[in-house]
């Protein structure tokens, strides 16, 4: 199902916004307009990836520096090991609608934990 | 370069393994290792390892199928380089012959002089210092942490939260007064008695004490962060009682952590003809004064270029960025010219706080809190010199600390800040 994410307005290049999704997606728009969207928890610990360092169709992950593919959600570094998962993004009439993938998400171990826990 | 010989099998020497091979190199590889584990990481080890949120298996450094082609020697210690023909001595009697040798043996915790102390006593560095003093805070009681550095605030930090009663001394005015400069070392260091740690700073540790019968004070010689020559020091194995102050005060212990810093491992390399002077004293692309020989992560002195003077940054992110420029150093012989590394960054995670710092404070002449403010425990500061950037602090202030550590990191890169 495609869900309206944003206005692609809303996104400068090199910027982000989050869905409030369970568990949330980051929506990313790179220096050359691309938009993107993957899971917006770092497989590696809690934390959001849109506070990272956007560099091309790659994340830097904001503490501990391991990069995700923007593309394929891999990663290039520890300490992260596993790849985040992406969904697939469609823009229309200026509108960023996202489908949220069926695949089982690569949550941190806390962040699973609390999710399972019902405490989204 | 037909075999490439990689001494210490952790952290940084993954991460030239790994840059060895993504640049194309395809001889023989041989990692050497003193310790018996594959390649973990160790931040883990002073947080939610001690808490039992992270275990070991989490702990890897390796993907999961990750293959490097490489020979693993481990649970074998380097006692020995031989310049001339470039061979690695290891302790068993074995040698690795090497056309090009990365230097990767990182650091050892510095221990209390006069023997290992009574039981109940840790330093942290390895994984092994880690399961001990788990089991420990497992049981509870009361913890003395002596020292300000990093790995003493964390396990401070982790104790609390876990519910044990915490006592922190630290020689220095306040904890982390080194890596953050005075003024933001004191705002952070709020957060101990915001958690009900009970700081005390500005004493030296005479000695310990063990339960029960024996009063005597062993002597630790530890005067403020320096470790000192001990008489005596004949411990024993009983269990440890007491902390004694340098002012004379007795701090009752259960458990005591040692965290006064850590020593480069460069012992082996003595009279090898590497240059070593606190560590391995490197280039600014970790070449060392000898060819077909390169330094990398906690164990190299690289030349820092803005500071001007060789600098040893013992931090996670340096050892796992910097070896890909040494290893470029050392497959070109040292022809490729060496990109400028990005400024030293490290993260520390004190009672659910991030605390994260780039840059030199050392280098600064004024300091100011820019965004938030220290009594909500979230903000940021930017230290500057001559008016120019040098080092940024965040607390709890991730994405804009994210920005400025991409702007230092640039204009680092154009030589504005050199
Ligand atoms: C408890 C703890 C918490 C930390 N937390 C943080 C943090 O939050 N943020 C941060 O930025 N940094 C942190 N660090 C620092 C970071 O872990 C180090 O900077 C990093 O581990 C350095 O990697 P390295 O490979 O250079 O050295 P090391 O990790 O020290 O590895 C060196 C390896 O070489 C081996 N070795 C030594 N001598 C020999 C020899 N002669 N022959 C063969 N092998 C040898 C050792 O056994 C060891 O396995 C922490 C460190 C510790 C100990
Ligand atoms: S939390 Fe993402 S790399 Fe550590």
């Amino acid at each position: 199902m495609m869900n309206p994410a944003c206005r692609l307005a809303g996104i400068p290049r090199g910027e982000s916004c989050r869905l409030e999704t369970g568990p949330p997606v980051a929506v990313f728009r790179t220096e050359d307009g691309e938009v993107y969207a993957i899971d917006d928890t770092c497989t590696h610990q809690d934390a959001s990836l849109p506070d990272g360092w956007l560099e091309g169709r790659e994340v830097e992950y904001p503490l501990h520096a391991s990069k995700f593919d923007l593309r394929t959600g891999a990663v290039d570094a520890p300490p992260a090991r596993l790849p985040v998962r992406t969904h697939q993004v469609l823009l229309e009439d200026g509108t960023v609608y996202v489908a949220l993938s069926d695949a089982p998400p690569n949550l941190p171990p806390c962040v699973a934990a609390r999710l399972a826990g019902g405490v989204a | 370069m037909r075999t490439v010989a990689v001494i210490g099998a952790s952290l940084a020497g993954l991460s030239a393994s790994r840059s060895l091979r993504e640049q194309g190199y395809d001889g023989r590889l041989v990692i050497v290792g003193a310790e018996t584990h594959r390649p973990y990481d160790r931040p883990p080890l002073s947080k939610e390892f001690l808490t039992g949120k992270v275990a070991e298996a989490e702990l890897a450094l390796e993907a999961d199928g990750e293959d490097l082609a490489a020979e693993w020697v481990l649970g074998a210690c380097a006692v020995g380089l031989e310049t001339g023909e470039r061979s690695v001595r290891l302790a068993d009697g074995r040698a690795v012959r090497a056309d090009g040798v990365v230097i990767a043996t990182g650091a050892a915790a510095r221990t209390l002089p006069g023997g290992d102390g009574p039981a109940g006593v840790h330093v942290l560095r390895t994984l092994d210092d880690a399961r001990g003093l788990r089991d420990d805070l497992a049981r509870g009681g009361r913890l003395v942490v002596i020292g300000g550095g990093f790995v003493g605030a964390e396990v401070a930090s982790t104790a609390a939260v876990m519910g044990l009663d915490v006592t922190f001394v630290v020689a220095g005015p306040t904890p982390l007064a080194g890596p953050l400069g005075p003024d933001m070392a004191a705002a952070v260091s709020v957060l101990h008695a915001d958690h009900g740690v009970r700081l005390l700073c500005g004493t030296g540790v005479r000695g310990l004490v063990g339960k029960g019968a024996s009063p005597a004070v062993l002597p630790s010689g530890l005067r403020g962060a320096e470790a000192t020559e001990v008489s005596g020091g004949a411990a024993g194995r009983g269990r440890v009682g007491a902390v004694v102050l340098d002012d004379g005060r007795s701090i009752p212990a259960d458990i005591v952590v040692v965290g006064i810093g850590a020593v480069a491992c460069t012992d082996w390399l003595e009279g090898s003809g590497v240059a070593l002077d606190n560590g391995v004293r490197c280039g600014a692309d970790g070449t060392t004064s000898v060819p077909g020989v390169v330094a990398v992560g906690d164990c190299a002195a690289w030349y820092d270029a803005a500071s001007a003077t060789h600098r040893r940054v013992e931090h996670w992110t340096g050892a796992n960025e910097r070896p890909a420029a040494a290893v470029a150093a050392l497959l070109s012989g040292g022809t490729a010219p060496p990109a400028p590394p990005r400024p030293p960054y490290f993260w520390s995670d004190q009672y659910g706080v991030r605390i994260q710092f780039v840059g030199n404070a050392a280098r600064a002449d004024s300091v100011t809190v820019e965004d938030g403010s220290p009594a909500d425990r979230s903000f940021l500061a930017v230290y500057r010199r001559a008016g120019e950037p040098v080092a940024v602090l965040g607390v709890d202030r991730t994405k804009l600390f994210t920005r400025r550590r991409k702007q230092l990191a640039t204009s680092v890169a154009r030589g504005a800040t050199a």
